[in-house]
């Protein structure tokens, strides 16, 4: 085992500005996917056939697709299509799209779990359907989808380190970039890993908070 | 009292047919509710009562006929020629403001307290002030007997008092009818009779009201006219006297000879 303390110590300064794009790509790309996802949560549900149609496609690709292979394929295939993004961009829009993927059907669940007479009661005190989903439906499907919601974060959070693969500096690239520059593996991996736990432990904390909370009702 | 197809009456189907899929619920139903009066649904489970009543605010699309309240249609009109038109959503909506409805789960919204639950809509879809809305509320709890109540969760209800509440949250838009399906079936037996207390007097005011209902002593009780239906049909209607005492069609007997054995 190579670990040195000092060298540990040493990369910590390094790391912590990984971590802070780390937070960032995480922060970034959750907000976009939970928009996406309510949308296409709404959508999946919708009568319309063209936009529930066009949500359960977009739902089966990123789904079915390795968030790796789409990094790969954005990164490396779209400027041969001539669109020309930057590292950072192709990472946020990597990790929104397969996160709106998942958090479309969080939000899908979520509605279809709310009884059915929720929405015939709105309905039949003359609420507009949008109307019935904002007051009523949505309030009530939100605290069932927390905390599946904090679940996905934590996942995004650790496939952010995929993106390192798209020579994007983010946390686990500077621990590589250290392993190849110092020429040892275990102390800055060790960095990289506490990074990570400090910023996945409040979000598990959180989970089970969350979790305890909406378990009774 | 009995209405006339003249125009007159608050509610008038006229010719309603249902289907889900290959099943007929409503096979041509022909009704007209008077202003002020109490009409009582009975009949057998799977006899359509409950998609009447639904079709009747057009919470159930229908397949055939038409459905007037208050002398305006609700879900299709017809033109001259007699073929329907839908109308657009947000004259539904409207038409549903006028129309008062409560369901056998209650289906309180969960998330509000009881006060809130009978404001929501006033506020969002009539958009009245909310100091008016609240006042209107807590006589609305004060009429069901629950102004102690105000804000509470409906978890933290009983089945009874869910039920008050959501009348109180119907009553609450002022409508010109209310339509009450199977209100007091969800309810444990002790809880029964303080809903149809709040019915009774509601039907003393003078509330044109349409019931679903197993309770057949309320029938007696509190109808103008007892209905009753059987596969999708009306088969005999009549004063709770004449349906209870003296039933003419066979079918009615055999229903009402299969309650008493109960």
């Amino acid at each position: 085992m190579d670990f040195q303390w000092w060298l540990f110590a040493e990369s910590l300064p390094f790391l912590a500005q990984g971590a802070l794009v780390t937070a960032q790509l995480t922060v970034v790309s959750f907000a976009f996917g939970l928009i996406l996802g309510t949308m296409g949560g709404l959508a999946r549900i919708s009568k319309n056939p063209l936009l529930s149609g066009a949500a359960t496609v977009y739902v089966t690709l990123l789904r079915g697709v390795p968030l790796l292979v789409t990094l790969m394929f954005l990164y490396y295939g779209l400027p041969s299509a001539g669109i020309q993004l930057s590292a950072f961009t192709v990472g946020i829009l990597a990790l929104a799209l397969t996160n709106g993927a998942y958090v479309t059907e969080i939000v899908r669940a979520g509605i279809q779990s709310i009884e059915p007479g929720q929405m015939r009661a709105a309905r039949s005190l003359g609420m507009s359907y949008s109307r019935a989903m904002r007051r009523i439906i949505l309030p009530q499907a939100l605290r069932r989808v927390l905390p599946p919601l904090t679940n996905e974060l934590i996942t995004l959070l650790k496939n952010t380190s995929l993106v390192s693969t798209i020579a994007l500096t983010e946390l686990l690239r500077v621990g590589m970039e250290i392993m190849t520059w110092k020429a040892n593996t275990f102390s800055p991996f060790a960095g990289v890993a506490l990074f990570y736990l400090c910023m996945t432990l409040p979000l598990q904390w959180l989970n089970q908070r969350i979790e305890a909370k909406y378990r009774i009702r | 009292m009995r209405a006339d197809t003249d125009g007159t009456a608050m509610v008038e189907v006229k010719g309603l047919h249902k289907s889900f899929g290959h099943l007929k619920v409503l096979a041509g139903i022909d009704l007209a509710v008077a202003p002020g009066e109490v009409v009582v649904i009975i009949g057998p489970s799977g006899s359509g009562k409950s998609t009447l009543l639904n079709c009747i605010n057009f919470l159930e699309p229908f397949d055939d006929g038409t459905v007037r309240v208050g002398g305006e249609w609700i879900g299709y009109v017809p033109d001259a020629s007699g073929v329907r038109r839908k109308q657009p959503e947000s004259h539904i909506n409207r038409m549903r403001t006028h129309i008062g409805m409560v369901f056998q789960q209650f289906n309180l919204f969960p998330h509000m307290t009881a006060l809130e639950n009978i404001v929501e809509a006033p506020i969002q879809v009539l958009g009245l002030p909310r100091d008016r809305a609240v006042a209107r509320a807590e006589a609305l709890l004060a009429k069901v007997g629950l102004s102690p109540k105000a804000g509470a969760y409906p978890g933290e209800l009983s089945g009874g008092q869910q039920q008050r509440v959501a009348i109180a949250r119907a009553l609450a838009m002022e409508p010109n009818v209310m339509l009450f399906d199977e209100v007091t079936s969800a309810l444990d037996p002790e809880l029964v009779g303080e809903v149809l207390a709040v019915l009774r007097r509601l039907a003393s005011d003078g509330m044109t009201m349409l019931l679903v209902t197993h309770e057949m002593a309320f029938a007696r009780d509190v109808a103008d006219r007892v209905v009753f239906m059987d596969d999708g049909l009306i088969v005999e209607q009549g004063k709770p006297a004449e349906i209870f005492g003296n039933p003419r069609n066979e079918r009615t007997r055999a229903f009402l000879r299969r309650l008493q054995t109960h």
